[in-house]
């Protein structure tokens, strides 16, 4: 037997709300992470309707003054990052993936990974509920700068502020709490024969990810302290009258703030690695090259943090070397594209609906990186920062990351999570109209940044040289491709919730994938395996020559 | 009911998983205080005209009778966690509630002190070398707090002769807020 814990009669409750099987944990967090993208995405319609017709009833929401507007920019930033891309990308994938690619039964600490969710689920509760207090929810930015963040009569959100600082802070903990889980799972229990080079490189990625939050993200939790101070007992660690300093807000969050970039870039990499290699039945190429960038990333990622500071009277020598330090970590990023390219190349390549994610994400996130070098130097900064061209840089990097690659390694792992296969076709259907919406959203507002549209601004029929016909039909065009891009996940819900319970069901190991997840069952139960599994060789050892199978799977003795 | 599933009893790189774990706790605790007195430290060094003058009022003596304790009881959890490697479970939970007395006496003085100097019209808003005084102190005492609870915890299991090894992990953790302590010390007492 693998595990003693198999428990035949649980009730709903101990099964799916109380569980500590890191299947359950790892859907949990799927689920609130969707749930918290929906919202979001709510969010964003209800802003893009304000920015394409403005001042007209938004439907299904109704006015947006400009207090509600900031609400809703901020919360939007602040939910996709912090409740869709860290759930679903780390802890989903995390929880689920972990402990079925390296042979164990669970993770180390369960109680720990159960108490994990349960502070996120309470951190995602308490976001919400800012909504609902009185004077709304915090307008300040999902960088929540103060003084605006740290004063009430500049932010008239007197308990919205307090209650969105206390909503990141828990949902810091609960991920430091997952990430050490992660980090030591994957450290001890490996199972017989998986030696360091032998971890599927989306562990590596998530783990890796991990290390990076937990060392990041420490200032900012005392930054979170201090500002949460400044709020209810008029503290002034960040107020100038009281010998304070704003700045320093700016260092502690962009110190995590820019590292974050690379906690949920590092999962997304790793999920699209796993799904390119399957299907193009290929050796993935360069493994210890990308485990090596990666580390590299990791650690550049704590030097560039302040060229999100070029115009915040910054020491000008400090801003040449940051960027020196920005345009230095293209540099491992880009090599991560060529092996990826590497890996594509003269492979037999299937087009699934994983498959077209991943390439997706390739080709989309090259964008999001080449535009960055143009924030990266200081110079060019000077006139893009605060723009739209800001604006369309972060969601060409975010998006591939947080949507495209998640779907990516959703539709690739739905068959073991549920037991079931999806729709290939609906699945298509998503993917095009997802792409297609987002590139339709995102260009147009490139050209509307470089023309000088700054962010942040509830209308532009105020400023004469930005409220021009030619600027509003772009904007109206960029919401016209949002409401596409919302209206393209209906095929995707359908089909999630549909092939669940009635999908074709799905053997166990449907793509003829290496990894030992893939040896389970489809779901696999409590405890995973009636036996461990043993490792014999590396992940990816597709389309061997000489050998019948061209997959070879890692627990197959030689 | 089991909790315990088969992952947790690996040791693929030779150290038990417990120790594993709490050694990357500290690390996310470094940064925590490291974030917290490198503010401290850049505020000081930047803008801290007014902050010696402020520092005098510290009471030195009382910081230093607190490093004494915290010390001490640095030394009775090794104590404890000596007598724990040779099985000897009731002098381990006598140690470890030697430790936890060493802890409660820190937090005596120190709330001794902090209400005396509120009294004196040191409070968190008066300026910023008070906001960084209690902010980190406090900070601070919440891991003295939270040392003392998982050591009552753990005792319980020690005098069952169970989880030995667990007085070896709470120790690290124990030596880690003193050092933190023996940082602050200085910044925030000796410092004048």
């Amino acid at each position: 037997m693998a595990s003693d814990a198999h428990h035949e009669n649980q009730s709903i409750w101990s099964k799916y709300v109380f569980s500590t099987d890191h299947k359950v944990i790892g859907m949990q967090y799927m689920f609130t992470g969707l749930f918290m993208g929906l919202l979001g995405a709510f969010l964003v319609y209800v802003f893009r309707m304000q920015l394409a017709f403005p001042g007209q009833p938004v439907p299904g929401y109704g006015l947006v003054s400009p207090g509600e507007y900031n609400a809703l920019v901020t919360n939007h930033g602040t939910i996709m990052i912090f409740w869709l891309a860290m759930p679903l990308l780390i802890a989903a994938f995390g929880n689920f993936l972990i402990p079925l690619m390296i042979g164990a039964d669970d993770m180390v600490f369960p109680r720990i990974n159960r108490l994990s969710y349960q502070i996120f689920l309470l951190s995602a509760l308490v976001l919400i509920a800012s909504f609902f207090v009185p004077g709304g929810a915090f307008g300040g930015a999902w960088t929540a700068y103060p003084p605006l963040s740290a004063q009430s009569k500049y932010s008239l959100t007197p308990l919205g502020s307090v209650f969105w600082l206390v909503a990141v802070a828990l949902e810091f903990v609960a991920f430091l709490l997952g990430g050490i889980n992660f980090i030591v799972t994957l450290m001890n229990a490996r199972t017989k024969g998986m030696k360091m080079f032998d971890i599927p490189i989306v562990l590596w990625m998530i783990v890796l990810a991990s290390i990076i939050f937990m060392a990041s993200v420490g200032p900012l939790i005392a930054g979170a302290v201090m500002l949460l101070f400044d709020q209810l007992f008029g503290v002034g660690f960040f107020d100038p009258t009281k010998g304070g300093d704003p700045v320093l807000w700016q260092h502690l969050f962009w110190f995590f703030g820019h590292p974050e970039v690379y906690v949920v870039l590092l999962p997304a990499m790793g999920i699209v690695a796993e799904v390119i290699s399957v299907f193009s039945r290929k050796k993935l190429f360069g493994y210890k090259t990308i485990v090596g960038t990666a580390i590299g990333t990791g650690i550049l990622s704590f030097f560039v943090w302040a060229h999100h500071q070029f115009v915040a009277g910054i020491d000008p020598r400090m801003a040449n070397v940051f960027t020196i330090t920005t345009v230095l970590i293209s540099i491992p990023i880009a090599e991560m594209m060529f092996v990826y390219i590497a890996t594509l190349y003269g492979g037999s390549i299937r087009l699934t609906t994983p498959m077209l994610f991943a390439l997706g994400f390739l080709a989309e996130f090259l964008i999001g990186g080449v535009t960055g070098l143009f924030l990266g130097a200081s110079g060019a900064d000077i006139y893009f920062h605060d723009s739209y061209f800001v604006v369309a840089h972060f969601h060409y990097t975010f998006v591939p990351i947080g949507i495209i690659a998640t779907f990516a390694g959703i539709y690739f792992w739905f068959p073991k999570m549920f037991g079931r296969m999806m729709n290939e076709t609906l699945g298509k259907v998503h993917f095009w109209g997802t792409i297609l919406g987002f590139n339709g959203i995102f260009i147009p507002l490139f050209i509307l940044g470089t023309s000088g549209q700054h962010r942040r601004i509830y209308s532009y029929e105020n400023f004469p040289e930005l409220a021009t016909q030619g600027m509003q039909n772009l904007r109206v065009f960029a919401t016209m491709s949002l409401i596409l891009m919302l209206v393209s996940q209906i095929p995707f819900a359908w089909n999630f919730f549909y092939s669940m319970f009635k999908g074709e069901k799905a053997p166990k190991n449907p793509w003829n994938s290496n990894t030992l997840e893939w040896t389970a069952e489809s779901p696999p139960p409590h405890g995973n395996w009636s036996e461990f599994p043993t490792v014999y060789r590396s992940p990816y050892e597709y389309s061997v020559p000489g050998r019948a199978k061209d997959f070879w799977p890692q627990n197959e003795p030689t | 009911m089991s909790f315990k599933p088969h992952a947790t009893t690996r040791d693929v790189t030779g150290i038990p998983t417990g120790k594993l774990a709490v050694w990357w706790v500290i690390g996310s605790e470094i940064v925590i205080f490291g974030g917290l007195l490198g503010s401290y430290i850049m505020a000081r060094i930047f803008h801290g005209d007014g902050f010696a003058q402020e520092a005098a009022h510290t009471n030195t003596f009382i910081g230093a009778i607190n490093t004494f304790w915290l010390l001490s009881s640095s030394l009775s959890i090794v104590l404890a966690h000596h007598a724990a490697e040779k099985g000897d479970s009731k002098k381990a939970f006598k140690f470890i509630w030697l430790t936890v007395l060493g802890g409660l006496m820190f937090l005596c003085f120190k709330g001794y002190e902090w209400i005396h100097e509120i009294h004196e019209g040191f409070t968190i808003g008066r300026s910023l070398f008070w906001s960084f005084y209690y902010t980190a102190a406090g900070l601070h005492g919440l891991h003295v707090i939270a040392g003392m609870v998982i050591m009552a915890i753990i005792s319980i299991d020690v005098r069952k002769k169970q989880n030995m090894h667990r007085v070896e992990l709470i120790g690290i953790y124990w030596h880690f807020v003193d050092i933190v302590w023996i940082f602050l010390f200085p910044l925030l007492y000796i410092a004048k």
